[in-house]
């Protein structure tokens, strides 16, 4: 085995072979992650259930039947609770990867692992909750008589996308982090407006059709469309939005993880 | 050629100081931006921590690294374990690097002690299989067998390093770097640690040690290299890089008296400076060596810059074992005084009784400050020889060196009360 350490480095493919090759490691992170996550709160695994289902309620209350959001011709809390499902995975995973580097700065400083581990782990380690909380969809579901709908599995890759959206912009977001220590507080901020522009509490039908390819602009937008008409049925795959979204994921991700590794060399220094 | 496992090449690394302090704010960018949009961004203050190092080690050898604080030592093997990058230059590494750079690092607290085994083996590269194959004897060489489903926020410090250091012990590499991790746990613990890199040295592991513990460099390591401000400033024998790392200061203490006024290796904004120190006995003889037990005066002559009297003079003197760790501070503040009004040229008397160190050489840092302002700062002012002086009236000396210190007391028997 030979190492050698020089200022300059291309990117190269022996460098995804040596992400592969720490891979044990991130997913201890991972677990770290969950474990630290369901000991340290009395509710453990109740609580990622309990933020979701909330917020449906209160939602549901007020938007639903106070506001009288449509909601796509099925019940408003199932409707709303299809929405907030992705969309309380995406929100806490992009803000946990957004301050994953700061959070494991003493990692960072001590040990050399390949850095994006660390903002994949804290994206990767909200899935559990995803999980947890998705079996409340199956209830409102069977409770609401929504038959299943053919289109179901599409909910993986859909998950999948929503993996790599909170991860692209988890990239940009922690390494922005390291260098500008003020970016943390502009998080909150942030994702509140992405959640207003996204079609989490109204559908996407709301906005005139030729208007649609500019909401899929928000990659998120046409995922939650896309996962709503997959679990509920009703609605036909609007696969132009989906396409959309989907390549602003990938241009995000992959322009995220090219601003990550060109900070990551100065990151244990600054950090 | 074939038996050099690292060659390091003309390294250099260059560190960004912040142009205030602390981070950057983006705010702050974002406002230059607007300010003056094609200006380069601030020019910011730069060190450079390395200066065009090299030097190569062979397979199997214990290669010991000094050099005062701020020398360049950490940053050596922050690069040499790919935490940072260098600036310039190059390193070719042969082998597995495993390092210890502070033990216990990625340790959560929430988590058991047998979660942290597996989490901080991992984080040092281990395999979990590796980790499980080594797991007894890692708990065995910690002592915690019990102790293993107890989250180690329950742990005490003690226990805490012990199995950090256990797992790292545990580390198999080529290539191990060690920093200051001697510096931790009791002396028993410490010895078993030496033991263990000794072993891993005899085994033909390369081992890179950083420490200030003399005594561990020159009984551990093979060869050393010294490192002065950022560059290598001495490659070879262990002694002769001690000698020259212990330099100057080393040689004048032995005559009694330092020259301090000539001493150039000292920071502060001098506004008052100290200009000589030596110590005398109770009756105010001059003394070269301290028994344990005397009362001993350290006096320290000081004369101002402008040659006007001097305000506000505070004394602060740091005594340390030789190998470096610090054993008391004493001053003018401790001892509850402020001199408003010195002469401006003077002496500062510490009056300490019954000294409670056993016999050692040790260091003394002298740190002056006018006005609230750091005027002299003067690290191994000089070093202090204690001789035995029968501590204890009983004639007996302390056992033990690895104990520091000696006390006042007694020893009496009772019946039941
Ligand atoms: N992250 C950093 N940012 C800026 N300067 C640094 C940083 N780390 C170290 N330095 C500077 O680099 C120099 C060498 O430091 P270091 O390698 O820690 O020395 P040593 O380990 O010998 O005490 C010092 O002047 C120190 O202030």
């Amino acid at each position: 085995m030979r190492i050698v350490i020089t200022s300059k480095h291309k990117f190269t493919l022996s460098e995804l072979a040596s992400l592969w090759h720490y891979r044990e490691l991130g997913s201890f992170l991972v677990k770290r992650d969950i474990k630290v996550r369901y000991k340290q709160t009395a509710l453990g695994g109740l609580w990622a259930i309990i933020q979701p289902f909330f917020t449906m309620v209160v939602f549901s209350l007020f938007f639903g039947k106070m506001a009288k959001v449509p909601s796509d011709g099925v019940p408003y809390p199932v409707f709303v609770y299809a929405g907030l499902l992705p969309w309380t995975y995406f929100s806490g995973a992009l803000t946990a990867a957004s301050e994953s580097m700061v959070g494991n700065a003493n990692l960072i400083t001590k040990v050399y692992f390949p850095r994006a581990i660390v903002p994949a782990a804290a994206v990767l380690s909200g899935l559990l909750d995803f999980l947890v909380a998705s079996t409340v969809l199956a209830g409102m579901m069977l409770y609401f008589h929504i038959g299943l709908n053919p289109l179901l599995p599409l909910v993986i890759p859909l998950t999948g996308l929503t993996v790599l959206c909170a991860a692209g912009a988890g990239f940009w977001l922690s390494a922005l982090n390291v260098e500008y220590r003020d970016i943390r507080y502009t998080i909150p901020f942030v994702i509140q407006l992405w959640l207003f522009s996204s079609p989490v509490i109204y559908p996407s039908s709301i906005v005139p059709a030729r208007y649609q390819w500019a909401l899929a602009l928000n990659p998120m937008a046409g995922v939650l469309k896309a996962f709503r008409a997959a679990v509920l049925g009703g609605q036909a795959l609007d696969w132009r939005a989906l396409g959309i979204s989907s390549g602003v994921i990938l241009l995000l991700f992959v322009s995220g993880f090219l601003y990550f590794r060109r900070m990551e060399r100065t990151f244990a220094d600054v950090i | 050629m074939s038996d050099t496992i690292i060659k390091v090449d003309g390294l250099s690394k260059k560190y960004r100081l912040g142009a205030t302090h602390g981070y950057k704010t983006f705010r702050e960018s974002l406002v230059n931006a607007v300010k003056a949009p094609f200006s380069k961004s601030r020019e910011r203050e730069e060190v450079w921590a390395l200066k065009d190092v090299s030097f190569e080690v062979k397979r199997g050898e214990v290669l010991g690294i000094i050099g005062r604080n701020g020398a360049g030592k950490s940053t050596l093997l922050k690069i040499l374990s790919r935490i940072t990058e260098p600036t310039s230059g190059r390193v070719e590494l042969r082998g597995r690097v495993g390092s210890l750079l502070e033990v216990g690092t990625g340790f959560h607290p929430e988590l058991t002690g047998k979660e942290n085994v597996y989490l901080y083996g991992t984080i040092l590269g281990m395999r979990s299989s590796e980790i499980s194959r080594k797991y007894d004897e890692i708990v065995a060489f910690a002592e915690l067998e019990r102790f293993m489903e107890t989250p180690v926020k329950r742990y005490s410090s003690g226990m805490y390093m012990r199995l950090a250091f256990s797992v790292a012990a545990h580390l198999e590499p080529e290539i191990l770097l060690v920093d200051e991790v001697l510096a931790v746990g009791d002396a028993i613990f410490q010895r078993k640690c030496i033991k263990k890199m000794q072993e891993a040295a005899s085994c033909g592991r390369t081992i890179l040690f950083v420490s200030h513990n003399i005594p561990a460099i020159t009984s551990f390591c093979g060869r050393a290299i010294l490192f002065e401000g950022g560059s290598v400033s001495y490659a070879g024998g262990v002694e002769e890089a001690v000698d020259k790392y212990l330099g100057a200061a080393n040689a004048a203490a032995d005559r009694g008296r330092i020259g301090l006024k000539e001493r150039q290796d000292r920071s502060g904004s001098g506004a008052v400076r100290l200009t000589d120190f030596y110590m005398l006995d109770g009756a105010g003889n001059r003394i070269g060596e301290i028994r344990s037990g005397s009362t001993v005066q350290l006096a320290f002559e000081y004369g101002s810059a402008d040659g006007r009297p001097a305000r506000n003079v505070e004394l602060q003197i740091v005594v340390s074992r030789y190998s470096g760790d610090r054993v008391f501070q004493f001053g003018t503040r401790f001892a509850g005084r402020s001199f408003a009004e010195a002469p401006a040229r003077g002496r500062i008397v510490c009056r300490l009784k019954r000294f409670p160190l056993p016999p050692e050489r040790y260091r003394l840092d002298a740190y002056l400050v006018s006005e609230a302002v750091p005027a002299d700062y003067l690290q191994n002012a000089a070093f202090i020889d204690v001789v035995d002086g029968d501590f204890y009236g009983s004639g007996y000396q302390v056992f033990e060196k690895e104990t520091p210190f000696l006390v006042d007391g007694d020893v009496s028997l009772e019946g039941a009360p």
